[in-house]
């Protein structure tokens, strides 16, 4: 740089321009910076807002102008809350019925994604077709028989018609894992077929094995699912001892009002609890999850 | 010729196993296809035709809740209309902000892990829970917004109760949680070749023009996706709805899914319910077919020459 000014001194107008290039290329910067800064803050202020909240008394809950850092944090909020109210098993209720869908769904969406991908039989790209367009009906039209179907079966009021149907795969999750088979070398096949393997032990030995990362996916997403489904539980729960988070957490604001108890910190404190386990989650899987987003996002 | 026939049985025999594993691997979705979708979809379209309260036998009524919905309910066109914001203003907005918010995450910024996680969480959070801490965000007296609002001397924002104000409230947490749009954009704008920038910066083009010739142009597959989910979902919206305002103030979110809720399972008319879904999704159909019909316009493929 020195050695090009002493070589030859820039003439006056370029070097201006030269500055500035280099001056708009700061502020650019600076102001992609200003950008995701007030974005972020945005957008983190909700969740932050939710756990300052969970760590107040009821004064700082009703301070002006708003309190960010509770002094001193209330951290009894969270072992008052989960004593007092049936936090725990709202939670036992979710496991319940999430982890046998979480398992449910995996492996018939295995199975059937595997025929879809590794199977060549007649009539399977029709089904395949068939299955795929499921996608499009939305929930509201099968929802009404369905919940008549799981009434006369006198399934209301239990996780039967939560964890059931999951046991007969999924649309999304058959694609997910159909695309995932599908980059699995034919020729792998084509040699145990040789060796006088049945398509059952090709699927259980090769092919379940190479696939752990996208099976944990589809496990992983189906659990959350469970954990944030609202509607399926509103329509087929009543009891309140049967009630996951998702109904559990709305139950308990009006037992709280009713105590009068620290209702925001007590709320936000369950929330939280709420929350936590997705994150953490998110946390231990954000490679997986990213990848599983932009598999089916792309070629979907 | 006997070898050959011979040959050609084995083949068939072969076909005949290939077909019989085939359907028994798809077996559990091809049941629950038919016990789970296309059972319900008939049943369904025959409930759409009549009136049923649960208790008593449905009476068919032929095209009477169908005629009810076109020329009576008036809470209904409220409800498409309430909706139809949604799609139309809702999901444009989303894509717009994560749009963005990817083309950030897409430069050489310090920091950027965090930044994309605090842009993705807000998507993975339970709806029952981001409604509770909504709603204290936007609580009237003392929530985050009104309280700043009160300590500066500034009249507070009625959010949620008023009437024009609750329909763009429940919006801005749907923009809020548009993690998986964000993630897909940004898988999307990595995969923009780095020579098309070059050509631009070549022949002159600044910034601005980059991202509205190259950037956006290359980004229009995943764009066309995003808005097609996010129409599906807008048509769909429930959850926060139901449980953040129930419909009021004045009717301002009574939407599509949360009426239908609530006239099959509060009023219990299965009958009318299932003539709503059938509607809905004759709606979300023709929206998707135009968008679908549209995008030829608009979205450039890589591979189709020009």
């Amino acid at each position: 740089m020195e050695q090009t000014v002493i070589q030859r001194p820039l003439p006056d107008a370029e070097h201006k321009r030269k500055r500035a290039i280099r001056l708009s290329r700061v502020l650019g910067r600076a102001l992609i910076y200003f950008a995701l800064l007030f974005m972020g803050a945005g957008f983190a202020m909700p969740l932050l807002w939710m756990v300052s909240t969970s760590l107040k008394t009821d004064p700082q809950v009703y301070h002006v102008p708003p309190i960010w850092f509770p002094n001193p944090l209330r951290l009894r909020n969270y072992p008052e809350m989960l004593s007092q109210y049936p936090f725990g098993v709202y939670l036992v209720n979710t496991l319940r019925y999430a982890l046998p869908t979480s398992v449910g769904v995996m492996v018939s969406s295995a199975l059937v994604g595997y025929s879809f991908a590794r199977i060549s039989w007649w009539g399977r790209d029709v089904l395949f077709f068939l299955c795929l367009a499921t996608m499009m009906i939305p929930f509201q039209v099968t929802m009404i028989p369905l919940y008549l179907i799981f009434r006369n079966l006198g399934w209301l009021n239990s996780y039967k018609p939560l964890v059931i149907p999951t046991f007969f795969g999924n649309a999304y999750y058959i694609f997910l894992l159909r695309q995932f088979f599908l980059t699995i070398p034919q020729a792998i096949s084509d040699a145990a077929h040789v060796d006088g393997a049945s398509e059952l032990c090709i699927f259980l030995r090769i092919v379940l094995p190479l696939s752990r990362p996208v099976l944990a996916v589809v496990c992983l997403f189906q659990f959350m699912g469970a954990w944030n489904n609202y509607l399926g539980p509103l329509i087929y729960l009543n009891r309140e001892d049967l009630f996951p988070l998702a109904l559990g957490l709305q139950q308990m604001r009006p037992l709280m009002t009713q105590a009068k108890a620290l209702l925001w910190p007590y709320l936000m404190a369950a929330s939280t609890c709420v929350v936590l386990p997705v994150i953490i989650i998110f946390f231990l899987a954000q490679r997986t999850f990213v990848e599983g987003i932009t598999v089916t996002g792309l070629k979907g | 010729m006997t070898a050959t026939t011979q040959g050609l049985n084995r083949a068939r025999r072969r076909e005949v196993r290939r077909f019989i594993t085939g359907v028994l691997f798809a077996c559990p979705w091809i049941i629950g296809f038919v016990m789970f979708t296309i059972y319900p979809i008939g049943a369904s379209l025959y409930y759409s035709f009549t009136r049923y309260d649960v208790v008593r036998e449905p009476l068919f009524v032929g095209l009477g809740n169908y005629r009810n919905m076109l020329f009576e309910d008036a809470t209904l066109r409220i409800a498409i209309g309430n909706t139809l914001y949604f799609v139309m203003i809702g999901v444009p907005a989303a894509l717009a902000v994560s749009f963005l918010l990817a083309s950030l995450l897409n430069n050489e910024v310090k920091g950027r892990p965090v930044f994309r996680t605090v842009f993705f969480l807000p998507s993975i959070v339970p709806a029952v829970a981001s409604a509770e801490v909504w709603r204290w965000v936007y609580n009237p007296r003392y929530g985050l917004v009104n309280a700043t609002l009160k300590a500066m001397g500034i009249a507070g924002i009625p959010f949620l109760s008023s009437p024009a104000l609750a329909k763009p409230s429940l919006l801005l947490i749907e923009v809020w949680a548009q993690g998986t749009a964000i993630v897909v954009f940004l898988a999307a704008l990595q995969d923009v070749p780095r020579s098309l920038y070059e050509a631009a910066l070549v022949d002159g083009a600044n910034a601005v023009q980059r991202f509205f010739h190259v950037t956006i142009p290359m980004c229009t597959p995943s764009i066309l996706f995003i808005a097609l989910t996010g129409l599906i979902g807008a048509f769909q919206y429930f959850t926060l709805g139901w449980l953040l305002t129930n419909g009021g103030p004045k009717q301002a979110t009574e939407f599509y899914s949360v009426y239908l809720y609530r006239n099959a399972f509060r009023f219990f008319k299965m009958g009318y319910a299932s003539a709503l879904a059938w509607l809905l999704f004759i709606l979300i159909v023709t929206f998707t077919i135009i968008v679908f019909r549209s995008s030829a316009r608009w979205v450039y493929y890589g591979g189709e020459g020009s």
